[in-house]
């Protein structure tokens, strides 16, 4: 009870940070302005593929919103979290070290868990408000799509982006315990998202097992399904198992900076 | 309420505490001195969790600091020497925060934020932001931060530093009236801060404690045989032969007077109060005596000599070299 009161009393700090300063702001519009340029330019791809399936039936394929609009979309906007969560979390632990104020936080009856969790929530609470106000530009196509698309694979497609985004603030959240700088944090989160993003790439039907091995850590390489509304255990065991392991190193890092102090 | 025992802590090679143990009773102010770098803010880091030591033990209202840090953490009031405040936050914003992580209960939160702001006398920026604060706004904010949840132990290092002498003033009312209820330590290099607020001071020098009493069982102890200074009208000659007469004088000196008086520094044999015999032997001769006065070596004295002079421990009485009578602090 007094654990969930301390994590969420850390939250609301957070949340005042990110919304007293522009940071928020700046997220909030930027990922909302680029999900509303890739929804118009694939909706404007998808209209001119159903003009050429409206005039020449036999050769057409077949329409579908979810396919040819939300997934690519949200495979976009996967890519944007890579660019965007380093900025989320870049000043979570490394402005309180530099302030001096993780001596406040350090010295009040609160554990290491607690402040470390607290932090990931905040963020990960902005996260989520960046993909439900990017999410309204692409509300426009229920008001004029004949048949409305399914919702079941957006909701999957919602959780694949989330998921990613926790894992990537996990992982940045661990970074930022290790410098003062936050301008540091975010170029190290940047260069290592970039790097397991990039290493989904080695997977290819000719893969041989060393490199699907490699592939496996490709961070955007679990979403595909999700996005597709096929949810799979193993895909969500990927992302719970990297964002513990990133909560884990974050609280390594948090305790033993006092030991080495 | 405090009690250290043998507490060490190395950084790497270097010893920034080493070995030092003290008590402090329920309701004590007591004075940390040292000068800068003699391991005062290790101390206290160690005491409010922030640090673990190398070794030893330290136990604060009766928990052990290493095994149950989060109640430690629960009774102590810390103000770190730059108080930990957020910029971006409004002085009543950060302190209800600190109330939350805290663990006052929401049911009394108003009223302890009330509290705290009135006897910090933050009120008049309570919807400022922090960082547009002066230091001394900054540092009050920092002090309503430790006594926000009403801890049984204050920690505070260096509470007065960077204010202007007003508000040094108020700071030093303001801990004394916290003294009784809450258990205080405060660091500093100020002197006469301790000789005013603290009940006990604990010197440290080099990360070893060099002296612990009252700051008058200090002077008392280290001023040796108790010094006198003694002014008289007229010439010096024949006072000096009649203080250098009374029984139980060690030494009679000559110090520099206005012109028509003679001034003295007179030492008697340790332990005697001489200052009836003195008077007497002078109004005998015929001599106006117009000053009698003991005098003590001040708290700076005491500190220079314990932290510059290579003693691990206090000087004996013996030792101490013979106070300076006009630079002295003096005691009527």
């Amino acid at each position: 009870m007094t654990a969930l009161r301390n994590v969420w009393a850390l939250v609301r700090k957070e949340w005042h940070h990110y919304f007293t300063s522009p940071i928020a702001w700046v997220l909030l519009t930027m990922w909302s302005f680029l999900e509303g340029i890739f929804f118009s330019a694939t909706f404007y791809g998808y209209l001119d593929r159903s003009f050429a399936t409206a005039q020449q039936a036999e050769f057409g394929m077949k329409m579908s919103l979810n396919d040819m609009v939300f997934n690519p979309v949200f495979q976009n906007m996967s890519v944007v979290a890579l660019f965007m969560t380093p900025m989320l979390t870049m000043r979570l632990f490394a402005e309180e070290k530099r302030q001096g104020t993780m001596e406040l936080l350090a010295t009040s009856p609160l554990t290491d868990l607690q402040i470390v969790l607290g932090k990931f929530f905040a963020a990960v609470g902005l996260f989520a408000a960046m993909i439900l106000v990017g999410f309204a530009n692409l509300l426009l196509v229920w008001a004029y799509a004949p048949t409305p698309p399914e919702w079941r694979p957006i909701a999957s497609g919602f959780l694949a982006v989330l998921l990613l985004g926790c894992a990537l603030i996990a992982l940045g959240l661990f970074v930022s315990t290790l410098t003062k700088n936050q301008i540091v944090a975010a170029v190290v989160t940047f260069s290592l998202t970039l790097g397991i993003w990039v290493l989904g790439w080695f997977d290819s039907p000719t893969a041989g097992p060393v490199m699907k091995f490699v592939s496996y850590f490709g961070i955007t390489n679990h979403l595909e399904d999700m996005l597709r509304g096929v949810i799979d255990l193993k895909d969500i065991v990927f992302y719970l198992s990297f964002i513990t392991f990133g909560l884990v190193l974050a609280h390594q890092s948090v305790e033993s900076q006092r030991w080495r102090a | 309420m405090i009690d250290v025992q043998n507490l060490t802590k190395r950084y790497g090679r270097t010893t920034a505490v080493d070995g030092i143990s003290f008590k402090v009773e329920k309701g004590e102010i007591l004075g940390f001195l040292g000068p800068n770098g003699a391991g005062k803010t290790t101390t206290m880091r160690i005491l409010t969790c922030y640090l673990p030591a190398t070794d030893g033990t330290a136990s604060v209202a009766g928990y052990d600091v290493f095994k149950s840090p989060l109640e430690v953490k629960k009774r102590v009031g810390y103000l770190p020497e730059t108080p930990p405040l957020y910029p971006d936050m409004q002085v009543g914003e950060f302190l209800e925060f600190c109330a939350r992580i805290k663990g006052v209960a929401p049911a009394q939160r108003a009223a302890r934020l009330d509290e705290a702001i009135g006897k910090a006398r933050v009120g008049d920026v309570r919807g400022k932001q922090i960082g547009r604060l002066s230091k001394g706004y900054r540092q009050r904010v920092g002090l309503a931060q430790a006594i926000l949840h009403n801890p049984d132990v204050l920690i505070l290092d260096e509470p007065t530093a960077g204010l202007d002498p007003k508000q040094i003033l108020e700071t030093r009312e303001l801990i004394k009236g916290l003294a009784g209820d809450h258990t205080v330590i405060l660091s500093t290099h100020i002197l006469p801060e301790v000789a005013v607020t603290c009940g006990r001071v604990v010197i440290i020098n080099k990360g070893r404690v060099v002296a612990e009493d009252t700051p008058d069982n200090l002077t008392h102890r280290l001023r040796g045989s108790a010094g006198l200074r003694v002014d008289v009208r007229g010439e010096a000659g024949p006072a000096e032969d009649a203080l250098s007469r009374v029984a139980g004088v060690a030494s009679v000196r000559a110090l520099p007077g206005e012109t028509g008086t003679a001034s003295f520094a007179v030492e008697p044999v340790a332990g005697q109060d001489v200052r009836a015999e003195l008077a007497r032997a002078l109004v005998g001769q015929g001599l106006d005596l117009l000053g009698l006065q003991q005098v003590g070596m001040s708290l700076e004295d005491v500190f220079i000599r314990l932290t510059t002079a290579d003693v691990a421990e206090a000087p004996r009485p013996e030792s101490a070299p013979e106070p300076e009578p006009p630079a002295a602090e003096v005691q009527p």
